[in-house]
């Protein structure tokens, strides 16, 4: 904890961006917690349809930041929207992880063959931008599930593309801390003491790479974050029955040229917001345990 | 250097042909090409015809063959949400795409490049210190919502530009253009900034970096020496120096590049090969998605492979050593 509490020391960037986040987090997941589901019938009112923000003419109190074209207040819409692409975003970053991690540290650890499988594969998929390997998962899970998928299914894809999209750097990382860590005496003696490779790879190697890969880890969530808005935002993520930062400004987008830029700009706004937060974290992070770095700024 | 060169070329083939393979997989292992390509009511023997034409009754691996070569001779194979063959799909959205490329590669060039020049000669300038706050911007903002601001903006709440389409264009031989006329060229413009968006504040950020390491170098303290003219010095001397490795990252960016193209040409109703393909995901076409990611995979490998062997030569200092 203290090193943390260092790491924001006489850093008012990082600080506010810290302090963001935890705002966003607290609204997208509390705020639902006492407002009725906007994207189930109880939640809407045809009544507002169009409401404009609180500023403009016919504005409502109730609703700061209007309502959409079904009458679904905005505020609670965005919440129930950041909910989503917040989840989204953590779960994929969560199974790049996992994926990458475990290939990586095979191959750093066996090395020879199975390396060198696990590593063209890698050189394969980087041929590809993780955004366009996402949209291409995502579209083969729908050629073999078949179109008339539920709302559940739909973001279990998503997350599943975008985690599959970002494995390589992962797996790079972990691989070339493993081929360093595999020759230290501490793995001999574990190794002398008739612990199973499982055991050692998993009890006594991963302790002592997963550093560098947390860090990729927490810029990644924001690349991942915005993923999941792009491929929503183009009709091939979460659907529009559902609320995601994404399907919230693609549905919005239908409203723009009509006037009412609302629906579309302030859940543009919210995902700026979250996404700048976590990279000016995320650099802050990699910047400070980054001992190759650190003291240089 | 001439072992070098073929076992680089050697190693695209053999990752192309990954490609290719991983591609011809999905095609022949999901969807029924039978149920998407016939009419419900189609006798047997149209089926049996059908399975012929395709090749279907042959083994996994020579099919893959007949797919390659088909390749190779400008047969791309049907698509499954059309019925058209994918080439000529392909080929009638090609000069959108890459007239919008084209576009946004002038953006660059016009923009990001004048803009690095000044924030590396004068970095601690005030304007140097704005487009270096603004262009933060630029690399955080998701592609998408740069294009549904410049619409609300320029398009909605301004009535400038037009927010979606290519505009009149004009058929020149096998290429429609949009270029000779003037809705083309106002449909053009916001397309354009919208992708270009990440590679000007790219190049900015890149050449400012290589300008203020470059501005350090013994060489440059040397022509100062001399008592070369700050131009001069920046002109000749730094230029050369930081310009190489800008356009190298540049090229190597190029997959994002693609990627963003299909954003853009999504947030505009592009109708060029990105949407293409966002209509064929959307489809479940997999065909179409197959020879996309050939196309894709075909691009960036040769432009990977030609930067990489290309440098040696442009820049002296990087000749392999033993080679």
């Amino acid at each position: 904890m203290r090193g943390l509490a260092e790491a924001f020391r006489g850093r008012p960037g990082p600080i506010v961006a810290a302090t963001l986040i935890v705002l966003l987090v607290v609204y997208a997941f509390v705020l639902p917690l006492v407002t009725a589901d906007p994207f189930s019938m109880s939640g809407m009112s045809i009544l507002d349809a169009f409401s404009p923000p609180i500023w403009m003419d016919g504005g409502q109190a109730t609703m700061p930041f209007g309502a959409d074209d079904q009458g679904r207040n905005l505020i609670t819409a965005m919440a129930y929207g950041l909910r989503t692409s917040i989840m989204v975003g953590a779960i994929s970053v969560v199974i790049g992880l996992v994926i990458g991690g475990a290939l990586g540290l095979v191959a750093g650890f066996v090395g020879g063959r199975t390396d060198a499988i696990i590593m063209r594969l890698a050189d394969v998929q980087l041929a590809y931008p993780a955004l366009l390997l996402a949209m291409v998962i995502d579209g083969i899970a729908t050629a073999i599930l078949g179109r008339g998928r539920s709302n559940e299914m739909a973001i279990a894809i998503v997350i599943v593309s975008i985690g599959i999209a970002f494995w390589v750097q992962y797996a790079r990382t972990i691989r070339s801390s493993v081929m360093v860590e595999r020759d230290q005496d501490y793995v001999a003696a574990a190794r002398v003491t008739g612990r199973s490779n499982t055991a050692i790879l998993i009890q006594h190697i991963l302790p002592n790479v997963m550093a560098p890969v947390l860090v990729i880890a927490t810029i990644n969530l924001g690349i991942a974050i915005i993923t999941e808005a792009t491929l929503s935002f183009l009709g091939i993520g979460i659907p529009p029955t559902y609320p995601s930062l994404g399907s919230l400004i693609r549905n919005g987008n239908n409203f723009l040229q009509s006037g009412e830029w609302w629906i579309s700009v302030f859940p543009c706004l919210l995902l700026v917001a979250l996404v700048v937060a976590v990279n000016v974290l995320g650099d802050h992070l990699r910047d400070h345990f980054n001992p190759k770095i650190r003291g240089r700024t | 250097m001439i072992a070098h060169t073929t076992e680089r070329i050697l190693q695209t083939v053999l990752v192309l042909l990954a490609i290719s393979f991983i591609a011809f997989l999905l095609v022949a292992t999901l969807g029924d090409p039978l149920t998407s390509l016939l009419p419900p009511d189609a006798s047997i023997a149209d089926r049996q015809d059908l399975i012929m034409r395709l090749g279907l009754d042959e083994p996994l691996l020579t099919r893959f063959l007949h797919f390659l070569n088909g390749m190779l001779h400008g047969d791309f194979g049907i698509s499954y949400r059309t019925q058209d063959d994918i080439g000529p799909m392909i080929a009638t959205r090609l000069p959108a795409t890459i007239e919008l490329a084209f576009a946004s590669l002038l953006v660059t060039l016009f923009v990001g490049v004048p803009l690095g020049i000044l924030c590396g000669v004068r970095p601690n300038g005030i304007i140097s210190r704005g487009v270096m706050l603004v262009s933060i911007a630029g690399i955080t903002l998701p592609n998408f919502v740069v294009g549904v601001l410049l619409i609300a903006i320029f398009s909605v709440h301004l009535g400038w530009f037009p927010s979606f389409g290519r505009g009149d264009t004009v058929q020149i031989g096998g290429w429609t253009t949009g270029l000779l006329t003037l809705s083309g060229w106002r449909a053009i413009i916001l397309p354009a900034i919208t992708l270009a968006a990440f590679q000007v504040t790219f190049v900015i950020r890149m050449l400012r970096t290589q300008l203020l390491e470059v501005g350090q170098s013994e060489h440059i303290r040397f022509a100062r020496a001399r008592g070369l003219s700050e131009r001069r010095i920046w002109s000749t001397y730094a230029m050369r120096n930081a310009l190489l490795p800008t356009i190298t990252m540049l090229a190597l960016q190029l997959g994002n590049v693609i990627a963003f193209s299909v954003v853009t040409e999504g947030v505009f109703a592009w109708p060029g090969i990105g949407s293409l393909f966002l209509q064929s995901i959307q489809a479940a076409d997999v065909p179409v998605i197959a020879i996309y990611l050939i196309f894709v995979g075909a691009i960036f490998m040769i432009i990977n492979l030609v930067v990489e062997l290309i440098y040696p030569l442009v820049d002296p200092r990087l000749k392999r050593s033993g080679a």
